[in-house]
């Protein structure tokens, strides 16, 4: 993930100052499975950075979906201008993409980051369970 | 004009939140209650109270009457104010949450255990939260004085009064359940006249909807002027796509959820609310264009809500809906000031009025009231001075500011190891001065329509790129300043709770 050597970063390792008021309830005792990512070593950077590259790439994937859809719309209606003329269904096409279409699109599209993005957490902590044993 | 219905539509408002408020009074106890509700609100009464929050008097007056004037190309504020919410579901709702700061300010901190990027952050917040907020205490006045016959001046003073009352005595919790109300509220205000008048409309021989469009340029979903006017667009879509992460209203929602998963569900709930809600201005508009059209003539478009019930529909019911939308409207404006009020609040408490002076220091509950007396007085007297340049188009100019400044450092902040605290400000830096420049131009003067007008009066499409080349730029020039617990840092943004790690 990233060039850093994991020993400078061992040595490095700072805390961050902050107050938990509340939380979720969290064991005290970190299990062995958890103990790469803990320390940085490499092995806990290759965990880490599959699951950051595997976010980060859904969440790329869902922007470049939603650019493409809704973003190319300005650039279609400059180059054609006619249409604007167009009806569909009684009513003026932009009007019927971008007052009511593009609502359930961008609901859709949420929906299923949600569900990926939390399935790469399930296959995340299974990863982690699996190292343990 | 009778004033009845609003009167009694604004007291109605006004006692039931200060009510609720109470309410919640009674389970608000310690500092963390007052800023984060002590971060155990549930997905839906969350997502509730955000698009309460978010809601504002842009998205209740503004928008009807951009579209009235200006047409289609202004459906591109509410599309751009919903988008925004699904770049932030991808790119931040859950990291920043797992992150675990109070506020904008204190995630630039613990990123880069640096006291100067929080100095900067906080500054960016409070200018931030001013603008957004003194529009929505002129729309205020605008509002009662429509409804009401009330000078000017009293919509922005009652607004205030009634935000102090209740976020100085119940602080985030008694908000959250006043601003999950207010949504709801703001929904059928807005929605059970919208079907009444469509209803009037159809009755009335559909009067604009079999015309052979010869508002061609009123239909065009772009701003008019061939390439300025595609760059306007694409600005406004820049700024409010991600803009709306960077808002400090909006951050502070985030630390109130349990965990990074609920923060990710919440979000998604949002999209759906703010999606049921826009559906609801453009029928306002097009309706206008047919029955009002002589408001947008006159320059009073910012109050089409309000008026149209009454121009469409005579007597008792016409009255009874004008109640209805001013009561919505009024909703809107408090919860705005209210979620905004707390999130400058809460960072002047921690940076302001919270630190020793002169040897002494106020209480944490102490320094949140003196912090909310001044977020809600500084603005309202920049609504009663300042000029009037339009509700929608004031909070647009708010959000090219926060996506040109925290927009980059929370996506750089959060994805990329190799930010320093040197780039996070000269990138803070940079596009803040660039978009605050060109919002100061835009509300000092008016200049002729044409390229130089397009981009400093939608400045996001180049301030925002300019803001991330500065910070990727200066973080790699300064490589030996990234921070030594990045890694660490990471780890806990990403990993989800119920890993056991030591999260620092």
């Amino acid at each position: 993930m990233s060039g850093q050597p994991p020993e400078r970063a061992r040595v490095e390792r700072v805390r961050v100052e902050r107050v938990r008021v509340t939380g979720p309830a969290r064991r005290r005792t970190p299990g062995a499975r958890t103990r790469d990512i803990e320390a940085e070593t490499r092995l806990g950077e290759v965990y880490m950075g599959s699951l950051l590259r595997e976010q980060l790439w859904l969440a790329v994937r869902v922007l470049v979906v939603l650019a493409v859809v809704v973003g190319s719309l300005p650039l279609a209606f400059h180059v054609w201008p006619g249409l604007t003329g167009v009806r569909l269904l009684g009513a003026p096409l932009p009007w019927v993409l971008l007052g009511v279409a593009v609502y359930p699109f961008l609901v859709l599209l949420g929906w299923h980051y949600v569900r990926r993005a939390e399935r790469n957490e399930a296959d995340f902590l299974e990863l982690m369970s699996e190292v343990r044993e | 004009m009778t004033s009845a219905p609003g009167i009694v539509a604004v007291v109605l408002v006004a006692v039931a939140t200060l009510a609720i408020g109470t309410w919640g009074l009674r389970v608000s106890r310690t500092t963390s209650d007052f800023l984060v509700a002590s971060r155990s609100v549930g997905p839906r009464l969350n997502a509730s109270a955000i698009g309460g929050e978010y809601l504002s008097a842009a998205s209740f007056l503004g928008v009807a009457g951009l579209v009235l004037t200006f047409g289609s190309d202004m459906l591109w504020y509410p599309i751009g104010w919903t988008a925004g919410y699904l770049v932030l579901l991808a790119l931040v709702a859950a990291p920043l949450r797992r992150s675990g700061a109070y506020t904008l300010p204190d995630f630039a901190e613990a990123r880069f255990g640096s006291r100067r990027v929080r100095a900067v952050c906080s500054v960016l917040v409070v200018a931030i939260g001013l603008l957004y907020l003194y529009p929505q205490f002129q729309g205020a006045g605008l509002t009662l004085r429509s409804a009401v016959g009330a000078p000017t001046w009293v919509g922005p003073v009652v607004v205030g009064a009634v935000v102090l009352a209740n976020v100085s005595s119940g602080g985030m919790r008694s908000i959250t359940f006043v601003q999950a109300f207010q949504y709801w509220l703001k929904l059928w205000a807005l929605l059970l006249p919208a079907a009444v008048l469509v209803a009037v409309w159809y009755a009335d021989g559909r009067p604009g909807a079999a015309a052979p469009m010869p508002a061609e340029e009123w239909s065009a979903p772009l701003a008019p002027g061939g390439g300025p006017g595609l760059y306007v667009t694409y600005s406004l879509v820049v700024a409010t796509f991600l803009g709306t992460m960077g808002l400090p209203h909006v951050v502070v929602r985030f630390y109130t959820n349990p965990d990074g998963r609920a923060a990710r569900r919440t979000t998604l709930v949002v999209l759906a609310l703010l999606g049921l809600f826009y559906l609801l201005p453009p029928v306002y508009g097009a309706l206008g264009r047919a029955y009002a059209a002589e408001l947008a003539a006159s320059g009073r478009s910012d109050v089409l809500v309000l008026e149209l019930p009454r121009l469409m529909v005579p007597g008792l019911l016409g009255e009874a809906l004008t109640g209805l939308v001013t009561a919505g409207a009024f909703a809107a404006f408090l919860s705005t000031s209210s979620g905004l009020s707390i999130a400058v609040a809460g960072v002047l408490s921690q940076d302001v009025t919270g630190r020793a002076w002169r040897g002494r220091r106020l209480a944490g509950v102490t320094a949140f009231r003196v912090g909310a007396v001044v977020a809600v007085v500084v603005p309202l007297l920049m609504a009663l001075a300042a000029p009037h340049v339009g509700v929608a188009r004031a909070v647009g100019l708010a959000f090219a500011v926060a996506a040109s400044t925290f927009c980059p450092l929370l996506l750089l902040g959060i994805w990329w190891r190799g930010l320093t605290d040197a780039g996070a400000i000269a990138g803070l830096a940079a596009g803040g001065l660039g978009s605050g420049a060109a919002v100061a131009m835009t509300l000092s003067a008016a200049a002729p329509a044409g390229w130089p007008t397009a981009l400093l009066e939608q400045p996001a499409a180049w301030s925002v790129p300019l803001a991330f080349a500065t910070m990727v730029g200066v973080s790699l020039a300064t490589r030996s300043r990234v921070p030594a617990h990045t890694g660490r840092f990471m780890v806990r943004l990403h990993t989800p709770e119920a890993l056991d790690l030591d999260r620092g």
